[in-house]
């Protein structure tokens, strides 16, 4: 499968590749570790007329404690997010979720912002970052904003990212007390979840994102609350799929995704000590 | 767009379209054969190969984006008629069938080693979830991964 010809240029900063999107408009798009892009452009789903290589802008490869937050590169890759003692630590959910994004060769090479950027229902980052209340910092022409995970996922393949911006930074309320499960529902390792829950509870705190439930990734809102108030992980978990619009394909048709909706958030919630 | 990367340690060069994968750069610029293509969609790891170290798979990649760097392939393992631990591991214990995914096998559990250097047999298994065998091979390939992490251990520590 050979993707649709297109221009090549590597950028060579974050101000660079911001000069190149606003040279090109929607016909160009960020290419950073390639593994969400390429595929769609090989399936030819994505024909950009020009790719701009972020992969090299080495300066947006960090983690790093930033007062009362973790603060992750863009570009950082999932097997140094993964293996970071920083995020093991302080967000040990994130290290959980992207451990098991892919295998490990696609975890050499895809980078958090990558698949936060791309707005996959259901890939297991998005939903991750939701559970944990992250905020994505974007970067534009007129300078940066920041913008809440529920507010950056927008649609099916769609955020909140417009044509010149580029997401930089990832920044997650640290949470070394927290107690947290990743729930990842497949047939075979490697596969992309069928469903997943990713739970955070820290305290009187509680976060549950789902994964693959609906159009886009979703927060379980029912849910947090129903803990908040001292619901049992049982009756709180019975709420998981309300108002959810999750899609049927070959593994899966909806009747049954709420059923895994709910019930990996239970398991999620007691994992998570509820 | 004129690419140039190192390859088993020799510089090759060539002028391509930015569309061109790096799997195909291997195998038609490069004439480097034994990487393998298999599912052309980044699930099999047939293709896989090692970019500055680490195990990556080259059809979810385009030649452009490594120009300047440095990449191992399944020919570049041995060490003239001397073969890599793992491959040694892999020919006594008869760990191939029909052969197709063995070269993307081998360099992936030589990447693995690299990163967990003494694995339980649940690691190894994990640790080669990116790529499969279609003749369902995996009981030998393990225990060569097994017999090649004591060989790598012994010939470390020397």
């Amino acid at each position: 499968m050979i993707p649709v010809a297109f221009d090549y240029e590597r950028a060579t900063s974050t101000d660079h590749a911001l000069a190149l999107l606003a040279e090109h408009g929607d016909d160009a798009k960020l290419l950073a570790g390639g593994h969400s892009l390429l595929p769609l452009m090989k399936y030819r789903l994505a024909a950009p007329a020009m790719v701009v290589d972020v992969g090299r802008l080495t300066d947006l490869s960090y983690v790093r404690e930033d007062g009362d937050v973790l603060a992750i590169g863009a570009l950082t890759r999932h097997r140094d997010v993964e293996t970071s003692d920083l995020v093991r630590s302080q967000v040990g959910l994130l290290a959980a979720a992207t451990s098991k994004v892919g295998d490990p060769q696609v975890r050499h090479r895809g980078t958090l912002g990558g698949a936060l950027a791309h707005g996959d229902p259901a890939s297991d980052l998005p939903a991750t970052l939701i559970a944990l209340r992250g905020t994505l910092v974007v970067q534009g022409p007129s300078g940066t904003r920041e913008v809440a995970a529920d507010r950056f996922f927008t649609g099916f393949l769609e955020t909140d990212l417009g044509d010149d911006e580029m997401l930089i930074e990832v920044r997650i309320p640290r949470a070394p007390d927290a107690r947290w499960s990743f729930q990842k529902f497949n047939r075979r390792a490697q596969d992309w979840a069928i469903v997943g829950a990713a739970v955070m509870v820290d305290g009187e705190i509680c976060g549950v994102g789902l994964v693959n439930m609906d159009s886009r990734p979703v927060r379980a809102a029912g849910v947090e609350a129903a803990i908040t108030s001292g619901a049992t992980a049982v009756d709180a978990a019975a709420t998981a799929a309300d108002g959810l619009e999750p899609p049927t394909d070959l593994n899966a048709g909806v009747e049954y995704r709420c059923h895994l909706a709910r019930v990996l958030t239970r398991r999620g919630l007691e994992e998570s000590g509820r | 767009m004129e690419v140039s990367m190192t390859i088993n340690g020799e510089v090759v060069s060539d002028d391509v379209e930015p569309r061109t994968l790096l799997v195909h750069f291997i195998r038609e610029n490069a004439g480097l054969t034994g990487t393998n293509v298999g599912c052309d969609s980044s699930s099999c790891g047939a293709c896989t190969i090692h970019l500055d170290g680490e195990a990556v798979k080259s059809c979810t990649m385009l030649a452009v984006q490594v120009d300047g760097q440095d990449l191992t392939t399944i020919e570049g393992l041995a060490d003239g008629d001397t073969l890599h631990p793992v491959q040694q591991a892999f020919h006594e214990c008869h760990a191939l069938q029909c052969g197709y995914c063995t070269p993307g096998m081998v360099m992936a559990a030589v990447s693995l080693l690299d990163e967990v250097p003494d694995p339980s047999e649940a690691e190894v298994r994990e640790g080669l979830e990116g790529n499969l065998c279609r003749c369902t091979g995996y009981h030998n390939i393990v225990a060569a991964v097994l017999q090649a992490a004591g060989v790598v251990a012994i010939g470390g520590a020397e």
